[in-house]
């Protein structure tokens, strides 16, 4: 048995935890740059707000109430986020974190001591009791069928956020996924719901009910495991340690559109500069350094965009490297008089280790003492006292993301730490 | 600059790394104390038992002197903590957090530790607490 938890309105609900004025007010937070919705407080979906909005349209609209609005505040959000997980990890023997605000917990051989249900709400007040967050609990026998009734809890408020989907009571299970349509199942998306329904397959129960030969003959094998999933047989089993990443990409929307290739070149240093941090996080070394950059889809304006990418013959994880590859990258894509709005850049090729024959026409030797010094920058950045970068990056880019309704970081900064009045 | 350079040995050799021996060889008496070795005492361990449902608050304006809680003090909150009778507490009062003694008998109430200020008794059902106060710690050099 699985269960999956999830947080309800998790960037919402982070932003309430620390302000007992909003507890019933209807709060937004809007995406990078602040650009459109991305998440609402319950009071907020009562409104009718949608989510996908942009700010800009709602800015416009009344409301009954005012609507509380905030930046994403990343750095709270990551907080809560690794609480919610130690929450869990106290009440569970194996969790994979899922994503930012969803587990999978295994529930082997709890059965026979407790019901499903009850263990599925003592999760919810042990969560709720050390973070102030509610979660949703669904549980099945497979991956796939505990996503199903976390769906359902959300959907039906009289399980009061807790489901279980059990071998013993198949009806249920029936039931619930003959109500379920198709693109809402785990891994299967709007593009192959689509073409399921031209097959006539609109809920999940039907989905279940097909012959999964057919559904890999047709499909592909990933649909027939889903297929499997939803009969109760677990195919996708938990992943405690999440594999080695084969791609890193570093990439963000300006807060203002860029012409200039000064400032262009500030923001490819500083993803490069991010991007190599991570790669070490990774414990990994690369031999390509892409760059992209593009201006705005949706404007009336001529469109560009453009990518490319440089080889390194010793795989590097040397900030170093990684930012000279990426500039002489960019070098070869940047055209003047285009308004960007966006730029990136990707690390591929992944080696564990640095290790590498040596050419004898090697234009770059491998830098002496490289690890020591990358240790010693991500020491200092990451001792929360002071940061360090290269200074390509420059000093105060104005092309920096907009986030211009940004809460305290509760719980990650000394000053901005909650007050209380004695 | 003459004709001849004379080879000499560098005044400062390049640093030359050497594996360190940990076991040292014995020349001499060893430290007696070397099997007696722990970690160092750890201010987190003794004031926090759940990392987890742990924050930290700032505590702002007077009302708790008699327990020597001062403006600017840093509370240790647990909010996993179950809210006992006499407990400092950080309740919500008026969409705000506050720090007041918690009492459950004879009926709830918030009071303050400072006899200028009066005891609350907010509606029971609207009493919401955040977290217990386990801890605070007051700088007497160097604040903020």
């Amino acid at each position: 048995m699985f269960a999956l938890a999830d947080v309800n309105s998790f960037y919402a609900s982070c932003e309430k935890v620390f302000r007992p004025d909003l507890r019933d007010k209807p709060v937004i937070v809007l995406s990078n740059n602040d650009g459109c919705i991305i998440a609402r407080s319950k009071e907020a979906k009562r409104l009718g707000i949608k989510m996908g909005v942009p700010w800009f349209q709602l800015k416009e609209m009344q409301f009954p109430e005012p609507l509380i609005t905030f930046s994403s505040n990343y750095e709270l959000y990551a907080s809560m986020s690794h609480r919610f997980v130690s929450h869990l990890e106290e009440m569970a023997t194996r969790v994979e974190q899922y994503s930012i605000d969803e587990c999978f917990v295994s529930l082997q051989g709890l059965g026979k001591y407790i019901s499903y249900e009850d263990y599925g709400r003592q999760l919810r007040e042990h969560v709720y009791r050390g973070t102030g967050l509610t979660i949703g609990v669904g549980m099945g026998p497979s991956k796939t069928l505990a996503k199903s009734a976390q769906w359902a809890s959300k959907e039906w408020h009289q399980f009061g956020g807790v489901l279980a989907l059990t071998e013993c009571n198949p009806r249920r299970t029936e039931k619930l996924l003959s109500l379920q349509p198709v693109e809402e199942v785990w891994g299967v998306g709007r593009r192959i719901g689509k073409r399921l329904n031209t097959y006539g397959i609109t809920n999940a129960l039907q989905l279940a009910k097909m012959n999964p030969a057919f559904i890999r003959r047709n499909f592909n094998v990933v649909l027939e495991r889903t297929v499997r999933e939803l009969n109760g047989e677990a195919c996708i089993s938990l992943e405690e340690a999440p594999p080695a990443k084969q791609q890193i990409v570093c990439s963000r929307s300006f807060g203002k559109r860029i012409i200039a290739y000064d400032e262009l070149r500030q923001a490819i240093c500083q993803y490069a500069e991010r991007a190599a941090e991570k790669l070490r996080g990774e414990k990994q070394f690369c031999r390509q350094i892409a760059v992209f950059v593009k201006t705005s889809p949706f404007s009336s304006e001529p469109y560009y965009g453009n990518v490319a990418s440089e080889k390194v013959q010793i795989p590097t994880r040397d900030t170093r490297d990684i930012i000279a590859a990426a500039i002489s990258a960019l070098d070869r894509i940047w055209i003047d008089g285009y308004r960007y709005a966006k730029a990136g850049v990707m690390l591929n090729d992944f080696t564990p280790t640095g290790v590498s024959q040596l050419t004898l026409f090697d234009e770059n030797p491998p830098r002496e003492r490289s690890e020591q010094l990358m240790k010693v920058l991500d020491g200092i950045n990451h001792s929360g006292l002071g940061k360090v970068w290269f200074a390509g990056r420059g000093i105060a880019p104005d092309w920096q993301m907009k986030r211009e309704m940004l809460s305290p970081a509760y719980t990650t900064k000394w000053s901005d730490i909650p007050r209380a009045s004695i | 600059m003459s004709d001849i350079n004379f080879i000499t040995p560098a005044d400062s050799p390049d640093l030359m790394q050497l594996p360190l021996f940990v076991d040292r060889a014995s020349c001499g008496f060893p430290s007696p104390a070397a099997d007696y070795t722990e970690s160092e005492l750890d201010l987190n361990e003794y004031c926090i038992k759940r990392r987890s449902s742990t924050y930290f608050v700032r505590a702002i304006g007077n009302s708790m002197h008699d327990i020597g809680l001062h403006s600017g003090d840093l509370l240790i909150v647990d909010k996993a903590e179950q809210p006992q009778h006499g407990d400092i507490v950080i309740a919500e009062i008026d969409g705000e957090f506050t720090v007041k003694k918690l009492l459950l008998t004879p009926r709830p109430g918030l009071q303050p530790m400072n006899p200028a200020y009066p005891t609350l008794w907010p509606d029971p059902d609207q009493l919401q607490i955040f977290g217990v106060v386990t801890a605070f710690v007051h700088k007497t050099r160097g604040k903020g």
